[in-house]
């Protein structure tokens, strides 16, 4: 049993924001109890644990990169308790047999709790629907194609359909590669000064407006990831209003804290896809966000080898790291600087994605389940190679100093993070 | 060529963008130094003795790499060459190694061109050598703005208050952005003029004025400044064909009769004649286009010695 004394809990979906101590009992939040240990919380913040509904932890395929294991030991380090792992790897999560392997291996590492999303089509071919529901059987909580557009309508079509049966989300990743060919950062200002191949908006809003139009004819249930510009914002807004299928969406931690004016120094760890875009279109997805258009707040995660980014910018892959800088970034650069309320920003870290992929996490009250991050808000860190826990160090963060420590992560009302250190959930203290 | 033991306070030359008007000013007053060598019998000078330079050429290049050449043993540099298709160095060794290794050799100074750009800035970072970008993608060709910023000086006597005309494909041309860059920093004013699939959008933030209508583009100009169209972006559907193309943008004697009195045509080269210029155009009385050539290995001498002179 664990007693967290005089934190400050909050928890904006219950409209929790007191001093307090709780208790956990059995894995449960308490309110009252008994502790063999107790986390000294003055001057720290209780969150709901965040949960991510997209990382890419590599495994299996690229363990040079990223393992499961990192990527959760990153994950609880930067305060997730839960992360969906996108289902881009080699082979691909188009089965249950490699969806078994993801969760297994997320059980056996025993930080974050890992949840598979399937492919939306076999070997990400884009040419036929994978067997979803195997795949569910196997943990998988949504099925994607990501990295990936699926670039025809016809079978977008057919897994919004099928998907219904089952109540899960088809997560598109909006990219007309015919608008975006060749393209490697935002066609705008900077590309035309730099002379490099665009990315216009319109190769992502045409396909958020594609889907809408298709899930609203078929009354499926679309989840548009990592939406970056303006332009699709819209699209959604005005694609709900018809009420027949379900929109929903998410945005990255990096396009609502970064634009397209950091990629003036060549720097591989600001390539990413979508790219970052106008300062206006970061403008929109924060406006989004304090408006109830954006479900959710996501890592994007990509780890990349170090001698595969340290290229000539149009030679290195799309990607960044970002469990552990998703939240002190945001911090840092919204809430502190007055863009952000922090409520916002801890509901669509924590309790809006739970709720939307249906993860019984993300709160805090008495009898929940007891995921649970202590943050310093006023403690300073800085992002350095050593510093990162994960297995790949391309951040757009390097060298900078953010503030909003996590101190202490607890997953299953186990400690699995504190202040540098791991343990394993299953060698945990047992509560 | 002494002028009076100035230097660039910089280590590389990576683009017209980062260097200041006073910057260009000296390297402009430098290479009519070295005009004079070059006018010499003997037309060599022992300023660099000792020093060594790399020309690491990544993509097909003649008259750069030879101009580079030229410029460096007049000044008694000490030169290697690597040449390398792109797809070599996608297969096997990096460009950072490359470059590093040939750094181990000792080497001063080197030369880039790549397909990529900001592959020189990406060196310039991480090795000690200076690094002078020969061209990078479609962004900056600085040595070959200069050039051309040292024929118009000569030819007009100022920079200052001219009318530019740039035709052709402004999407894919490093020429047209340092041009542009350089043009725009001594106060010249330019128009950009081709097809619209060959012109960015956000072309005006560079701040020159769009015209799609060539005749109608080169009516005030002083000088028009042609690119080489080159012939894979009709493949890629960019424009329908060269037929087409020569129809609306081909330089002809014929349409320079909408131009100004005494107006200037100036090329990068290497020229299609017939597609974006004609023969008559290329060798007629208004081309400066092998001045540019000439000036392109006193331009280059310039840089290297005022880059050298700081290294020493």
């Amino acid at each position: 049993m664990i007693k967290i004394k005089g934190g400050r809990l909050f928890d904006p979906k219950n409209g929790i924001d007191e001093e307090g101590d709780i208790y956990i009992v059995d894995g449960k939040v308490r309110k009252e109890g008994a502790a063999e240990i107790e986390i000294d919380a003055a001057g720290l913040y209780v969150f709901p644990g965040f949960v991510d509904l997209h990382a890419h932890l590599r495994e299996p395929g690229r363990e040079d990169e990223e393992t499961i294991e990192t990527g959760s030991r990153a994950a609880v380090k930067g305060g997730f308790t839960s992360v969906c792992a996108m289902p881009n790897t080699e082979p691909p999560v188009d089965n249950q047999g490699v969806a078994r392997f993801v969760k297994e291996k997320g059980e056996k590492a025993g930080y974050a709790r890992i949840f598979p999303i399937g492919t939306i089509t076999k070997g990400r071919k884009g040419e036929e629907i994978s067997e979803f529901g195997d795949l569910i059987e196997g943990g998988c909580v949504g099925v994607s194609d990501d990295g990936d557009c699926v670039r025809r309508s016809d079978i977008i079509r057919r897994a919004l359909e099928y998907a219904k049966m089952f109540n899960i989300p088809v997560i598109e990743h909006p990219e007309d590669t015919y608008l975006s060919e060749g393209g490697q950062i935002n066609e705008g200002r900077i590309s035309t000064i730099l002379g490099m191949g665009g990315i216009p908006s319109i190769s992502e809003s045409i396909i958020v407006a594609r889907d809408i139009e298709i899930a609203n004819f078929v009354g499926g249930w679309i989840h548009l990831t990592h939406i970056s510009v303006k332009d699709s914002l819209e699209k959604i807004i005005e694609g709900r209003k018809k009420q027949r299928g379900k929109i929903t969406c998410d945005v990255t931690a990096h396009h609502l804290v970064l634009t397209e004016d950091k990629v003036k120094e060549f720097n591989s760890n600001f390539k990413m896809k979508p790219p970052l875009r106008s300062e206006e279109d970061r403008r929109a997805l924060v406006w989004g966000l304090r408006n109830g258009v954006i479900d959710a707040i996501i890592t994007d995660h990509a780890p990349h080898a170090f001698f595969e980014k340290e290229l000539e910018f149009d030679l290195a892959p799309f990607g960044v790291v970002g469990l552990e800088t998703a939240f002190s970034s945001l911090y840092t650069y919204l809430v502190e600087k007055g863009e952000l309320e922090l409520a916002t920003l801890v509901m669509y870290l924590s309790s809006s994605p739970a709720l939307l992929f249906s993860l019984p996490y993300g709160e805090i009250r008495d009898g929940g389940i007891a995921d649970l991050v202590l943050v310093d808000l006023k403690g300073e860190w800085e992002v350095r190679e050593d510093t990162l826990a994960s297995k790949s160090k391309n951040s757009p963060y390097l060298g900078e100093k953010l503030r909003g420590v996590v101190v202490c992560t607890i997953v299953d009302g186990r400690i699995v993070y504190r202040e540098g250190e791991w343990r394993r959930r299953n060698e945990g203290i047992s509560s | 060529m002494d002028n009076g033991g100035r230097s660039l306070n910089r280590k590389d030359l990576l683009g017209i963008e980062e260097l200041s008007r006073e910057e260009i000013e000296l390297i402009l007053e430098q290479a009519e130094g070295m005009k004079e060598i070059l006018e010499r019998p003997v037309r060599k000078v022992p300023a660099l003795q000792g020093f060594t330079i790399a020309n690491l050429f990544f993509e097909p290049s003649t008259r750069t790499l030879n101009s580079f050449l030229l410029a460096e043993r007049r000044l008694s540099a000490d030169t290697v060459n690597v040449s390398a298709s792109s797809s070599s160095v996608l297969k096997g060794e990096t460009l950072l190694d490359t470059a590093k290794n040939i750094e181990a050799m000792k080497v001063d100074m080197v030369v880039l061109r790549h397909s990529c750009p900001g592959a020189p800035h990406f060196l310039a970072k991480r090795i000690d050598a200076s690094v002078i970008n020969a061209g990078d993608g479609s962004h900056e060709h600085p040595t070959q703005a200069l050039l051309d910023l040292l024929t118009i000086k000569e030819k007009f006597g100022k920079i200052d208050g001219l009318k530019v005309l740039i035709v052709g494909d402004i999407m894919h041309s490093r020429v047209a952005r340092s041009d542009i860059l350089g043009l725009r920093k001594m106060g010249a004013w330019v128009r950009v003029c081709g097809p619209p699939t060959l012109i960015p959008l956000w072309i005006d933030e560079l701040g020159v004025e769009v015209e799609y209508n060539l005749d109608r583009a080169m009516r005030d100009v002083d000088i028009i400044y042609v690119l080489r169209i080159q012939k894979e972006r009709q493949k890629k559907g960019l424009f329908p064909s060269i037929r087409e193309y020569v129809k609306y943008f081909c330089i002809t004697p014929e349409r320079l009769r909408q131009a100004k009195e005494g107006v200037v045509i100036m090329h990068p080269g290497p020229m299609n004649r017939g597609v974006e210029i004609s023969p008559e155009v290329a060798d007629g009385p208004w081309s400066v286009i092998l001045d540019q050539v000439t000036n392109g290995v006193a331009i280059r001498m310039a840089i290297i010695y005022l880059l050298a002179r700081r290294r020493r």
